[in-house]
């Protein structure tokens, strides 16, 4: 069971995560040096830790809605609306405490209206988080009735900047984060009935799975995700940014789960692979800003990434390199 | 020779998919003014036929020759310049489109390279009269019902080719009214010496409209004939391959008592898919489900299920008044479904053999007490064996198995949930001959077992083999229930067939 974990871990992903960082450490030789200082870790790599926590959170909320053939377009917006919602709180005079819990729950509440707009409704994902999407900016703007909110409150800079046993907080939530989704959907039977509706809804209502309430349960996942994203980007920049915060960030979140295994045609997935996707991002842009290359290349290299991967992931590239299992028997005819 | 009467023929015709033969040395002779019915189970072959003649497919082998001379038909487009012209079940037009534009599509009337509106809902105002349509050509095709779009559709379908139709269960969704409505219609075009082909499932209606009928049975020609001649026992006993001297010969299961009452279905049904039934179904006992295609046996079958919910009637599981509405009930009541369609709504392709196997039984225990993974591979292996599941490993994804094991897991899924009845439909169908023996075989022991089982199958050998009672659906309805002697193939061809007096023409 061990030996099998271990040999798991000589994945595709984590080469790849290993090979950005290679490449980063040729461009940049000083890439892998951590230095202690005030009770910290600092250095590049972990610095790709920690600007690639939002993205890696938003991911592990992504990940259970694209395993279920769904999408969810509207966490970027969501982290905002919870940014703005902690923000004004504190702001106000409530305790942090109080002012975290409430965005999360907004961000839950976001989550479970796009699951009543896919799950009850049954309109298409992809439009029905864009809804919210588009939607959630407006509310977050209304909350913070324009302004970019800022506030001194030190708990939520802490969640933001802060350093937990020298690494910094927003990384240790987010691994603490998978961690947790990544236990709750293997060790449950969750994880095998989001499986099995992506890959087949009808089946599998027949074969007795609420599938509604499946749908429910990971788009309000990635709500409550996005919540935590947006109060620690919020806490980072010591403000809410209802027009800024998490803007576009829920394409980097697709595009960490696609690199992570999960195809967008739903099935199989996984939360730790997912997450993994989300650090080879982060690692592909810090590396290309510590090696000086103007930033404008990060995009392009993210989308030669996007377009490797998706030939990796296409019809014509499982045709080349047949699956290394051989059909015992022929299909029958028809 | 005779041939020069065909406005239509096929001499010939084979046509093979990879190692499958479709159709197999076929001839189809279709003469102008005359309604021809073209029969056959699923599989038969009829719809390759039809893509041979209207130039979908090409054969293999054989030529089709329109008016005494061969041609290459290359697609539906060039079909149609030949004379030929289809209307397919679901109305393939533009529903957000004007009727007239839908009419003249691709061949709008022209003045000077623009479309000449005004001329074309002119034209399209005579041509639509002609079919008894009195529509506002510039209305919008959707706004219409599927009645008045199929009309539509025959009309462009006529204006096009003009000299053979073909209609492709033109009546799936009309009703009685519109049905007749159509029929008219039918019979003018025949009058004005068109050809026509006609398929559907309701024999009622084969014998309603139709002059001659032509017969497939696995991708072989059975025979044409002309209806004047023919009862619809004969009709039927052609198309399910059932001889006369094969009634009665079958063994009978010896009378064994009922054990108690499991099931009770009173008034049954839902609108527009089942009418209601009564059903009284006991422990240890199989009761066949018998009837053509389109009959109603799986609608029956899914509403038992509570796939769909029923919209009326009363059942009681065991004594006990309850409800069924969806298939989480009946799985709490101790039900399982084998669906017709395996891969559509039975397998989970990418799964394992392995999670497709306990998928029933964890969606019963419910989100938090998942079962390990030493527990599926335990039961997974147990059901593997006792099935004969032939795969390389429970780990494989399901959907690189043959048909035959695929509908051995899935079986297996639902025995793994300890059923007390078990809803199979179609389960043997497409898969090889081993694997048909081992479910059989297992129909048979489920039942000694104490099981409640009803098996829906269009192979009548089988359902007389091994059930202790027989239904009959025609026409989404339970026509009959058979017993003891009257378990075989000459009684249910007749119970299929039997047309019932005076309810429809």
């Amino acid at each position: 069971m061990i030996r099998r974990s271990l040999l798991k871990l000589a994945n595709p992903q984590l080469l790849a995560l290993i090979g950005v960082l290679l490449i980063n450490w040729l461009l940049f030789p000083n890439f892998f040096r951590v230095t202690w200082q005030d009770g910290r870790f600092f250095g590049s790599l972990i610095d790709v830790l920690n600007r690639g926590a939002p993205v890696a959170i938003l991911a592990v909320g992504m990940v259970g809605v694209i395993a279920t053939k769904g999408v969810d377009l509207s966490v970027g917006a969501v982290m905002a609306v919870a940014g703005a919602v902690a923000a004004t709180m504190v702001v106000a005079g409530y305790p942090a405490p109080i002012a975290v819990v409430a965005a999360l729950v907004v961000g839950l509440l976001c989550g479970l209206w796009n699951g009543i707009l896919v799950a009850i409704l049954d309109i298409q994902p992809i439009i029905a988080t864009l809804v919210l999407m588009v939607a959630g900016r407006g509310i977050a703007q209304l909350i913070t009735e324009g302004f970019i909110v800022t506030f001194t409150d030190p708990v939520l800079i802490y969640i933001g900047t802060g350093s937990f046993l020298g690494f910094p907080m927003a990384a240790v939530i987010a691994l603490v984060l998978m961690i947790i989704v990544t236990l709750i959907v293997r060790r449950t039977a969750i994880g095998l009935f989001i499986e099995a509706v992506g890959v087949n809804r009808a089946a599998a209502s027949l074969a007795g799975i609420r599938s509604r309430m499946l749908l429910l349960l990971v788009y309000s996942l990635s709500g409550l995700c996005a919540a935590i994203a947006g109060i620690i980007v919020a806490g980072d920049i010591r403000g809410a940014d209802a027009n800024n915060a998490g803007l576009w960030l829920e394409l980097d979140a697709i595009l960490a789960v696609v690199i992570g295994g999960t195809s967008l045609l739903g099935g199989r997935f996984s939360v730790p692979l997912a997450f993994v996707g989300a650090l080879i991002i982060q690692a592909m842009n810090t590396g290309i800003l510590v090696s000086g290359f103007p930033p404008e290349f990060n995009l392009i290299v993210k989308a030669g990434l996007i377009f490797i991967v998706l030939v990796i992931q296409s019809p014509l590239a499982s045709r080349l390199a047949p699956p290394r299992i051989k059909p015992v028997a022929k299909a029958a005819a028809k | 020779m005779t041939d020069g009467q065909y406005a239509l023929e096929a001499r010939g015709i084979v046509k093979i998919f990879g190692n499958h033969v479709a159709l197999d040395k076929v001839d189809f002779g279709l003469r102008p003014g005359e309604v021809h019915a073209l029969l056959g189970e699923n599989g038969a072959g009829k719809s390759t036929l039809i893509k041979i003649l209207t130039g979908a497919y090409q054969p293999t082998l054989g030529d089709v020759i329109v008016d005494g001379s061969p041609v290459t038909l290359n697609n539906p487009q060039h079909a149609q310049t030949h004379g030929i012209g289809t209307v397919y079940q679901e109305v393939n037009l533009l529903p957000n489109r004007s009727v007239a534009e839908n009419l003249y599509l691709g061949h709008q009337p022209t003045w000077f390279g623009f479309v000449d509106r005004r001329k074309m809902e002119r034209d399209a105002r005579t041509v639509l009269a002609r079919y008894g349509l009195n529509i506002d050509p510039s209305s919008e095709l959707g706004a219409h019902s599927v009645a008045v779009q199929q009309i539509v559709a025959i009309a462009r379908a006529v204006e096009l080719s003009g000299k053979v139709l073909i209609l492709d269960e033109p009546t799936a969704s009309l009703d009685r009214n519109e049905v007749e409505r159509l029929f008219d219609i039918i019979r003018d075009l025949k009058a004005q010496g068109l050809a026509v082909v006609f398929i559907t499932h309701f024999l009622d209606q084969v014998f309603a409209i139709a002059d001659r009928v032509t017969i497939l049975r696995n991708g072989k020609l059975i025979d044409t004939k002309s209806l004047d001649n023919l009862t619809r026992t004969d009709v039927v006993r052609l198309m399910l391959g059932k001889d006369i001297a094969f009634s009665g010969a079958t063994q009978l299961e010896e009378n064994r008592p009922l054990g108690e009452v499991l099931l009770d279905f009173k008034g049954y049904g839902k609108k527009r898919s089942v009418m209601p039934f009564n059903l009284t179904i006991h422990k240890g006992e199989v009761v066949g489900v018998a009837g053509l295609l389109g009959s109603g046996r799986t609608e029956m079958a899914r509403i038992m299920f509570g796939a769909d919910s029923a919209d009326e009637g009363t059942v009681s599981v065991a004594g006990k008044p309850t409800s069924i509405s969806k298939p989480t009930d009946a799985i709490a009541h101790g039900f399982g479904f084998c669906p017709e369609d395996r891969k559509a709504e039975g397998i989970f392709g990418d799964l394992s053999v392995r999670e497709n196997i306990v998928i029933a039984l964890q969606g019963k225990l419910g989100w938090f007490s998942a079962l390990t993974r030493d527990e599926q591979m335990e039961i997974a292996g147990r059901y593997g064996e006792s099935m004969d599941i032939r795969a390389a490993s429970l780990d494989m994804p399901i959907k690189l198995l043959s048909g035959g094991n695929q509908q051995k897991a899935i079986l297996s899924r639902w025995l793994a949930t300890d059923p007390t009845f078990l809803i199979l439909d179609e389960p043997t169908r497409g898969i090889d001959v081993g694997a048909h023996a081992e479910i059989v075989r297992t129909i048979n022991r489920l039942r000694d077992e104490g099981l409640a089982l009803v098996v829906i199958s269009s192979e009548l050998d089988e359902v007389v083999a091994y059930s202790s009672r027989i239904v009959v659906m025609r026409d989404r309805e339970l026509v009959a229930e058979l017993n003891g002697e009257n378990i075989n193939p000459g009684v249910i061809v007749q119970a299929i067939a039997n047309h019932k007096d005076g309810v429809q023409t």
